[in-house]
């Protein structure tokens, strides 16, 4: 343990800022309107700040968001523990209000519309909840390998990941299992990991094979390991009982797909699985971003050159598919910088995380990388096929007001607790 | 501090790492080694061509064709391209004027730039064909292929509907629809739209700088065929609405005849009518206009959305919640002081008294107002008010004061008094059977639909239940998973025994030597019905007139409404036992009724 106290004059509230986060920060919000612009530009809309138009809009958000971004440095850190769960309290029950008062956006009830902005609490659901993990896990008597400490913690990112899926905006409710990176960090077993690949495999070779030809082959390696492990009683119980979980599993994953996931989720699966050619509903949006993507070369094609986004009738040219003008306009240079600065991002989070002396701060921290982390694979991998379509946003860069300031509050909140990591004990 | 699990920081870190690897692997194949994304430099710009599938074709129940397809030819524009063009040229060639072509091509510019939109729809196939040759001079437009209604009759309008180009309003909240798509806009066309529509197809063509089509973007990897719209047989017999429609030349009215065992509709007939190929392609604006214009109405449908006093045509319904609550019997008899009665006057001469079956007969008002006296007042209830919400709630049982159909567009809910409205009109117990005795006779607040008239019909012929009518027969499934309504069997909430008096009245409406309808029985068709005469505000009595046959086993039920022409037996009778001679028989012997009615202007 070491005694020390910073004793430092503070000359400036924003010294300690950490500057290459802020940049980063900077540097993927203005690509973003850049990127919007392009999205939706059209030869006979000029003005740059016409606020009918999603630029427009977009750059109003922006201020916004800087402007939150430097009051969350000017409060006192001392803020964001003492009231994690009271925040945490009120997005909850915003939640609720949206359920009842909200209105519906493409399918999902989980808007509040103010004048002509809408606001989506799911947004700074991720925000409250990661406070109140941070909360909840830095607690002396927390212990994240007990079942108390579990449920505490799983119960945490339920609530609000069930309430956000009952605005049936499940792109939205899987955020909140981006946590499990941060509560991994806090000692969950690696096996449950394990344990979620394997569920991973099982269910798409199922999807791809067939309950049946993936029951016989689970049943072939269950024999087969049988005869090479040392055959005592307990080895066989345990192979036995995996042989039967994974076949149980196997059918719930049949009757789940059939049963329970609606229409346009199945096909999104199905087309991603390549047993399924739906050039007109989720495989044309998917063909479509890679057409843009795949034309944009080494080079891109240049600001505002594209074409591909335009025509397409992708819906979301510039909240969740704002990768192809990227892809598109700046090309694969264009693109591998984008991904870096995520990358660059991330492992500075993790970095930063580390550093911090408050288990309230690393567990924020670590909160903050998980959710960035989560967005930036779901997204980009939408975008090029290697994921499912899940519409969520790509953080920092997507069109949308509630996205943007949620994951600048997000990240300043963390940066404001770097800063005065060295005034603690 | 506890800091225990610092090392698995790697593993997360790595574990991003590598995705970041997996994703910039991904991207070099698309955007580097996979050339096939690319576009060569001739080939600057791709066509995104709109493959519109035909639309279902309908029949009608016997699988008569009714409505077809025909091609049309409809010039697009992307503004983005349309450059150094002969304007004057090109206005001459499709015959339109400069100021068109400027608020044509403004129109498409705000829709969008890089998309295409329709320039000018439905260009003849002359000047499609004349346009082909000379569009290479005009880069940014090109001749899209789409299909428009026709009609091998000019019947059953109001029942097929219509369609027109998409709303912006509908566009925003349904993703399928693009500009310049058509939609079914009312009638069957609307009601089964996502059936008739079929799936459009997009076919991806790649365009050179000189506007030609130099092939398909990728071998076609990427083109969908449009899938054709699925067929729907409809439940209407076509020749029988001709003939309905036939009769009611000249007359405002409705005729709505059901196949009472399925629920089935075999016509439904509003008068005035249109040809519905008016509807269709340029011209529709226009004549919209023109009959929104005309005081007859001929766009209203009335067997759906107008509503009328049942009149006498009530007075079984009436009987029967007083048989539900038993306080009559169909043996119950009340004596009839004719034009001196009170309080109603009973404007047919007949002996006194009568009981159920003569009552119906004859229509007596003095029979039915004293039912209705002794249900509404009876000590079964604590007040009016409670049997009077009785009345209503088994009125709304037998399809009364809501829509009764199953898939009909635009029905209306007709009405049907509750107590409420009554206590605020005269005050909490300030009123009795007396105040409200017009309902007895089947006046008063009671409005009712003709189809709400004919499910009536079909309730009696069924002695108690019903299927929603409803305009779907069966439909030829091109692609699957299209959901089709179900129509399920209905009961009122009076038992099926207190039935039969009431069918054996009602048939001696026909076969009685005082029955209202005895001139037009038919000796080998048992029918049954009831007539009405229903006072209104806006000028003579409605003719009213509802029947089923034969009596037992019916296979018909059928209302006829003919607007301010006078007594139910003059006209709506006539007309009812016509349909019904028409659908039994195929052909009319009873050729001066048929002449009689034809020939008759009513307006």
């Amino acid at each position: 343990m070491r005694f020390f106290i910073d004793m430092r004059e503070r000359d400036s509230l924003f010294a300690g800022i950490d500057k290459i986060t802020v940049l980063i920060y900077l540097a993927l919000v203005l690509i973003g309107w850049i990127s919007i612009y392009a999205a939706v530009y059209q030869e006979d809309h000029s003005s740059i700040f016409d606020i009918s138009q999603n630029y427009g809009k977009q750059l109003i958000w922006i201020a916004i968001a800087l402007f939150l971004a430097v009051i969350v440095v000017l409060v006192d850190i001392r803020f964001f523990p003492a009231f994690s769960y009271l925040i945490y309290i009120v997005v909850i029950l915003l939640l609720i209000a949206v359920l009842f008062k909200g209105t519906v956006v493409a399918g999902s009830k989980s808007w509040f519309q103010i004048g002509g902005f809408a606001l989506q609490p799911a947004e700074l659901a991720k925000y409250a909840t990661c406070l109140a993990l941070a909360r909840a896990l830095s607690n002396d008597f927390f212990d994240m390998r007990t079942i108390k400490g579990k449920a505490i913690a799983f119960a945490i990112i339920g609530l609000p990941a069930i309430l956000v899926l009952l605005q049936n905006d499940t792109g939205s409710a899987l955020v909140f299992s981006s946590y499990l990176i941060a509560f991994y960090r806090e000692g969950l077993s690696g096996y449950l990991f394990i344990a979620g690949f394997a569920v991973i495999l099982l269910s798409v070779l199922t999807l791809l094979l067939g309950p049946a030809l993936m029951i016989i082959s689970v049943a072939v390696i269950a024999v087969v390991s049988i005869l090479f492990i040392k055959r005592n009683r307990t080895n066989i119980v345990k192979v036995i009982s995996i042989f039967l979980v994974a076949a149980a599993f196997i059918f719930t994953v049949e009757y789940s797909f059939e049963n329970i996931l609606q229409a346009h989720q199945k096909s999104r699966i199905n087309v991603l699985l390549g047993k399924e050619i739906d050039l007109k509903g989720a495989g044309y949006n998917l063909n479509q971003s890679k057409i843009a993507i795949g034309s944009g070369g080494l080079k891109g094609k240049g600001f505002l050159q594209g074409t591909q986004t335009k025509y397409s009738f992708v819906p979301e040219q510039s909240t969740d598919f704002i990768f192809c003008t990227i892809g598109e306009e700046w090309g694969f240079i264009g693109s591998v910088i984008v991904i870096a600065l995520y990358i660059i991002l991330i492992i500075r989070l993790i970095n930063m995380a580390e550093r911090q002396r408050s288990d309230f701060a690393r567990i924020y921290g670590y909160g903050v990388a998980s959710v960035v982390t989560f967005h930036f694979i779901i997204n980009i991998g939408m975008t090029i096929g290697l994921v499912p379509v899940i519409g969520i946003p790509l953080p920092f860069i997507s069109y949308g007001g509630s996205s943007l300031m949620a994951f600048t509050l997000l990240l300043f909140t963390f940066v404001k607790q770097d800063a005065h990591r060295l005034d603690l004990l | 501090m506890r800091k225990p699990y610092t090392d698995r920081k790697y593993i997360i870190i790595g574990f991003v790492i590598a995705v970041g690897i997996i994703f910039i692997l991904k991207l070099f194949h698309i955007q580097i080694i996979d050339k096939s994304y690319k576009l060569s430099a001739d080939n600057n710009v791709l066509r995104y061509m709109t493959q519109y599938p035909a639309r279902g074709l309908i029949y009608d129940r016997n699988g008569k064709l009714m409505v077809y397809n025909e091609a049309a030819y409809d010039l697009m524009v992307v503004p983005r391209l349309v450059k150094n063009i002969d304007t004057v040229e090109f206005c001459n060639i499709i015959g339109i004027d400069r100021e068109t072509f400027i608020s044509n091509i403004s129109r498409a510019k705000k829709y969008s730039f890089f998309k295409p939109s329709v320039f000018e729809a439905q260009i003849s196939r002359e000047t499609y064909g004349f346009l082909e040759e000379k569009l290479f001079k005009y880069p940014g437009f090109f001749v899209q292929i789409r299909t428009l209604r026709k009609y091998t009759e000019p019947i059953a309008a109001h029942i097929l509907g219509y369609i027109g180009e998409v709303s912006n309003r509908v566009i925003e909240s349904n993703p399928y629809y693009k500009m310049g798509d058509y939609i079914g806009i009312s009638g069957i066309e609307k009601t089964y739209e996502e059936i008739l529509r079929g799936k459009k197809g997009v076919k991806i063509m790649m365009v050179d700088v000189h506007n030609r089509e130099v092939g398909n973007y990728m071998e076609g990897k990427f083109d969908t065929l449009s899938e054709m719209g699925s067929d729907i047989y409809l439940t209407i017999d076509a020749e029988l609405q001709a003939y309905g429609e036939y009769l009611m030349k000249n007359k405002r009215g409705s005729i709505v005849a059901i196949e009472p065992a399925t629920g089935e509709i075999l016509a439904l007939v509003s008068s005035p009518t249109y040809d519905p190929g008016l509807m269709v392609g340029r011209t529709r604006t226009k004549n919209y206009f023109l009959m929104s214009k005309d005081s007859l109405k001929p766009l209203f449908n009335r067997a759906l959305m107008a509503t009328y006093p049942p009149g006498s045509t009530f007075k079984m319904a009436n009987a029967l919640v007083a048989l539900k609550y038993e306080t009559l019997t169909p043996q119950s008899r009340y004596g009839c002081s004719g034009k001196q009665s009170q309080p109603i006057r009973c404007t047919h001469s007949h002996e006194t008294p009568l009981a159920l079956r003569g009552a119906i007969e004859h229509s007596c008002n003095s029979y039915f107002w004293a039912t209705f006296r002794d249900l509404i007042g009876s000590s079964k209830f604590k007040n009016t008010a409670e049997a009077f919400q009785q009345w209503t709630e088994t009125m709304h049982s037998f399809g009364l004061g809501k829509p009764v159909g199953g898939d009909l567009f635009g029905e209306q809910s007709g009405k049907i008094p509750q107590s409420g409205e009554y206590n605020r009109i005269y005050g909490v117990n300030r009123w009795r059977a007396l105040t409200i005795r017009s309902l007895s006779i089947g006046q008063g607040e009671i409005l009712l639909t003709p189809v709400q008239l004919a499910n009536m019909a079909t309730i009696y012929a069924n002695r108690g239940s019903y299927y929603p009518p409803h305009l779907l027969r069966s439909v030829t499934q091109r692609s699957d998973s299209i959901a089709l309504p179900e129509f399920k069997k209905k009961y009122t909430s009076v038992n099926q025994n207190h039935f039969h008096d009431i069918v054996d009245g009602m048939h001696q409406v026909f076969s009685g030597s005082h029955g209202t309808a005895r001139w037009y029985r038919i000796d080998t068709i048992p029918m049954c019905g009831k007539t009405g005469t229903s006072e209104n505000p806006h000028g003579k009595d409605h003719s009213l007139f509802i029947a089923f046959a034969p009596m037992d086993n019916p296979k018909i039920a059928i209302a006829v409404v003919v607007e301010n022409s006078g007594f139910g037996a003059t006209w709506a009778v006539p007309i009812a036992t016509l349909m019904m001679e028409k659908y039994f028989n195929g052909e009319i012997v009873r050729k001066h009724i048929e002449e009689r009615m034809v020939n008759a202007i009513l307006y």
